[in-house]
């Protein structure tokens, strides 16, 4: 039997990016755009991992490995810094921390 | 059975994507996260990749997604307030974002970046095992995989720093 | 027409001590003058002088011993290279200049010396040498020049120097003003002198110029006539500012400001003899425009017989003396109009020694009357001031040009050569002669003859001054009296020595010979004109007081015009000045506050109004940027996608 054709994931990745650009955009809870953002680095990881099946590279699942780190890297620090912004403003809503604003 | 198999877990994860991005309720956003990520390791294990669905779960579900349940209960969340007079905003980005993921569709099945149905190639046994990926890992990638080290250490400490509490 | 004897220059590198040495005296009491005192000042600044004068009086006896046609050339530096322009700072004694820098340091010297007995009270004694040592050094430059832009540096520095001494003392506002005013009219003479050399420049042929006056000699033919006529014109335009003649003369009376060592140095012995010299100068260029000199001549003459006039009637000692040194330039280009170039400069001289020795005498008289300077104040002061008294009577006769003192042989010479040339301007200038007479005698007669009619406190303290100001007083009468004697006419004794040593810086004709008949004739003219003005002031102030104020009283609006000096200056201020005030004012209300601050705050408040809009892009949000950057990736995606 066939495989699905790659196509076919690349477009799923599409469209969780883009759910994940949406949530980014839209919500206001930090936390929940941070998780939209790890949303978006998975959608990137299927990516690799299907064009590695495809191209028959094993490189593709080493930039993936890669791209873990990096996104528990940045979620640790990022939280860190929400916990930080939490204590000094006491408000985690996206559109109260606008200090540089004009 | 794989097209079958791919259009169920495509399915599920598309709901449980939109589960993240639309819960009110930080938490919940936080389980359909960890849903989406199981969903995907079994994405990964459809495309021959096993270690790398191994870690998905273990360092992406188990320690990331811990890590952020862990802030949302320290701080204490509760759900998000409807949102005052951001309409606009909302219908924009929604709109930009559908064009684009219907461009990106559009293109990657009918247009010029469609790559083809190469997938039906075999691959090789042992492909995507933990010794191939071992073995380029720490020869051809070893810088990177150097200073992705120090990246950790990096993090580690700028977390503390960050998250302490302010001497008095 | 006279050509220059074998032009031979002789370099001399002493030449420029005589200008260093009073720049040295400007630096030292520029900077050490306060610290060094009074006494120190007292024996500098006339001692760099003194030096000066000895080193002129060196160069001078060269090029007297030498040949005709001899200078002494000093090339110090290149100045100017430009183009076409090779202009150097070069300095040159001929036999015009050699004249003019014995009168220039010799006077000088003498006023210096005077002036350390009457500036002795000022408190700015240190700055009141230090611009005299300047002024010096700047007409020393002007008359050691050889070349033209040479020349307007040290116009220029007189000019500077003259505005400094006027306002002298200027914290009291009128003397600033009279400062001010001098140096504004001066610069509208300025103008025609520059005007005029570029023009001369403009029509030279090709090849590197030095503007010396040797080349402009050898190239004057080069100009195209028209040409000559305007540049002269243009360049006679500044002498009548810097000699005071009709119609920038106007600063010269006010200028009586200053202290009375610089009216005599500069106003009467020196500065305003620039124009005359400038114009002997360039007489080769000046020979060319036959109608440039019919017009200096003619405002010559109407200048001289103008100033005369009003200087019948003035009460202050030192406006008489002023309206009588613009009446005697008069003379000097009335002279240089007919083609007399010597005798313009032999004027020059004998004028710096009179009119030097008025100057100083009335600066004695004032200083002895403490500070009065209004004749009607004066009177009887020869039984208080014995010296200044004899020496301001040689100075009267010599003005008054009654032989055998200095003023006959020069003013005689001048009226001759008007008589062969243009008669009428002859008339003029014997109704001048004849004022010059009456009212010298007139400033006399008023100041020394008769009762004392100043006030009981100043009576008191009238004295004789101090050797240094009755030294050079009567070194300068003495000068009055012999300065005249190297210029005799032609049949008598040895003749006219002073006309044949400048002959050959004089390449003019010397005009139509009048027959010795004619000649004594005119001669003795001038001396009855002389002595009828004499008679006449003695008989109005001596004999017969009550006579002035009658005829005062019968022409009472002549009198008040004559008074007001033809209310020259109301005029002038009314068509010159106060037109320039309203354009200024509405230039500056329309022009510099509505355009050009305008356009300044204009921009800033373009860019202030620009940004206010696009500041409005960054609220803050991070949500907002981030959908402009998704917005400009679906771009940059779509771009490439649909390529």
């Amino acid at each position: 039997m066939t495989a699905a054709p790659i196509s076919w994931f690349l477009v799923l990745a599409a469209v969780l990016f883009g759910l994940g650009a949406l949530g980014v955009l839209i919500r206001r809870n930090i936390i929940v755009i941070f998780m939209s953002i790890e949303l978006m680095l998975n959608a990137v990881n299927l990516v690799f991992v299907a064009f590695s099946r495809f191209l028959h590279a094993i490189d593709g699942q080493v930039i993936v490995f890669f791209v873990m780190t990096v996104a528990a890297a940045e979620a640790a620090v990022g939280l860190a810094i929400i916990i930080s912004v939490f204590r000094n403003r006491e408000t985690i809503n996206a559109d109260d921390l606008n200090l540089l604003r004009w | 059975m794989s097209p079958i198999v791919f259009g169920i877990l495509a399915i599920l994860l598309v709901m449980s994507g939109l589960g993240v991005v639309l819960a009110r309720s930080p938490i919940r956003s936080a389980m359909s996260l960890v849903m989406t990520l199981f969903f995907l390791a079994v994405m990964f294990l459809l495309l021959d990749a096993q270690l790398v669905a191994a870690l998905q779960i273990i360092v992406y579900a188990g320690a990331i997604m811990v890590l952020f349940l862990f802030v949302i209960m320290l701080l204490n969340l509760q759900e998000e307030p409807a949102a005052l007079g951001r309409v606009g905003l909302r219908y924009g980005a929604s709109f930009i974002v559908s064009l684009f993921v219907l461009a990106a569709a559009h293109f990657l099945t009918t247009g010029t970046l469609q790559p083809g149905n190469a997938m039906a190639d075999a691959v090789a046994p042992g492909f995507g095992s933990t010794e191939q990926i071992a073995e380029r890992l720490f020869t051809q990638h070893i810088f990177a995989f150097e200073l992705t080290s120090f990246l950790l250490l990096v993090a580690v400490v700028s977390a503390v720093v960050l998250a302490k509490k302010n001497l008095q | 027409m006279h050509e220059t004897a074998s032009a031979v220059a002789i370099h001399a590198p002493y030449l420029w001590l005589i200008v260093a040495l009073p720049a040295l005296g400007v630096l030292i009491q520029l900077f050490l003058g306060e610290r060094l005192g009074k006494g120190a000042v007292t024996v500098v600044a006339p001692a760099v002088i003194f030096g000066a004068f000895l080193v002129a009086a060196y160069s001078f006896l060269q090029v007297w011993g030498s040949p005709p046609g001899t200078s002494l050339e000093l090339n110090l530096w290149p100045w100017i290279y430009a183009g076409s322009l090779h202009v150097d700072v070069a300095l040159r004694v001929d036999a015009l200049s050699g004249v003019m820098i014995m009168i220039v340091t010799g006077v000088g010297f003498l006023i210096h010396v005077y002036s350390t007995g009457y500036m002795h009270d000022d408190e700015s004694f240190a700055r009141f040498f230090t611009y005299l040592n300047l002024f010096m050094c700047a007409m020393l430059i002007l008359v050691m020049a050889d070349n033209l832009p040479l020349l307007f540096v040290g116009w220029e520095g007189v000019g500077l120097c003259s505005y400094l001494l006027i306002g002298f003392w200027y914290q009291v506002d009128a003397n600033a003003s009279a400062g001010k005013k001098a140096f504004i009219v001066n610069r509208v003479g300025d103008a025609g002198f520059l005007l005029g050399l570029f023009l001369i420049y403009w029509n030279l042929g090709a090849g590197p110029h030095t503007l010396s006056f040797g080349e402009l000699a050898t190239h004057a033919h080069e100009i195209p006539l028209p040409v000559v006529g305007l540049a002269t014109l243009l360049m006679f335009v500044g002498a009548t500012g810097k000699s005071a003649q009709l119609p920038l003369y106007v600063w010269l009376p006010d200028a009586m400001a200053g202290p009375t060592p610089v009216s005599a140095l500069i106003h009467a012995a020196t500065m305003v003899t620039a124009g005359v010299y400038m114009i002997t100068r360039m007489n080769f260029l000046f020979v060319l425009a036959p109608q440039t000199m019919a017009v200096i001549a003619t405002v010559g003459a109407l200048t001289a017989i103008f100033a005369a006039s009003i200087g019948l009637v003035q009460n202050d000692i030192k406006k008489v003396l002023a309206y009588s040194t613009v009446s005697q330039l008069g003379y000097m280009f009335l002279a240089v109009g007919v083609g007399a170039f010597s005798a313009a400069v032999f004027h020059l001289m004998t004028h710096a020694f009179f009119k030097g020795l008025l100057f100083l005498g009335s600066g004695s008289v004032i200083h002895g009357m403490g500070g009065e300077q209004d004749m009607r104040k004066m009177g009887g002061l020869k039984h208080h001031m014995p010296w200044t008294y004899r020496t301001f009577l040689v100075g009267t006769i010599a003005i008054a040009g009654i032989p055998p003192l200095a003023g006959f042989f020069s003013k005689d010479l001048i009226l001759a050569h008007a008589f062969a040339t243009f008669p009428v301007l002859w008339g003029l200038g014997m109704c001048a002669a004849a004022m010059t007479s009456f009212y010298m005698f007139r400033l006399f007669y008023m100041t020394f003859e008769g009762e004392c009619r100043a006030d009981e406190h100043t009576k008191h303290h009238i004295h004789e001054s101090p050797a240094s100001m009755t030294v050079p007083l009567m070194i300068l009468a003495v000068l009055s009296i012999v300065g005249g004697w190297v210029g005799l006419p032609e049949f008598v004794l040895w003749g006219n020595r002073f006309d044949e040593f400048l002959a050959p810086v004089i390449h003019a004709a010397h005009g139509e010979h009048l027959a010795e008949s004619t000649e004594i004739i005119l001669m003795l003219a001038s001396v009855a004109v002389a002595v009828g003005g004499w008679f006449t002031a003695r008989t109005f102030y001596v004999t017969r007081p009550e006579l002035p104020k009658q005829l005062a009283d019968s022409w009472a609006d002549l009198y008040e015009t004559l008074s007001q000096k033809y209310y020259v200056d109301e005029i002038y201020d009314a068509v010159f000045v106060q037109p320039i005030f309203v354009l200024s004012n509405w230039l500056w209300r329309f022009f510099d506050v509505a355009i050009i601050d305008g356009l300044v705050n204009g921009a800033a408040s373009f860019v202030s109004g620009n940004s206010s809009v696009w500041r409005r892009l960054q609220t803050g949000n991070v949500q907002h940027y981030a959908v402009s950057m998704l917005v400009g990736a679906v771009l940059v995606l779509g771009y490439f996608a649909l390529r």
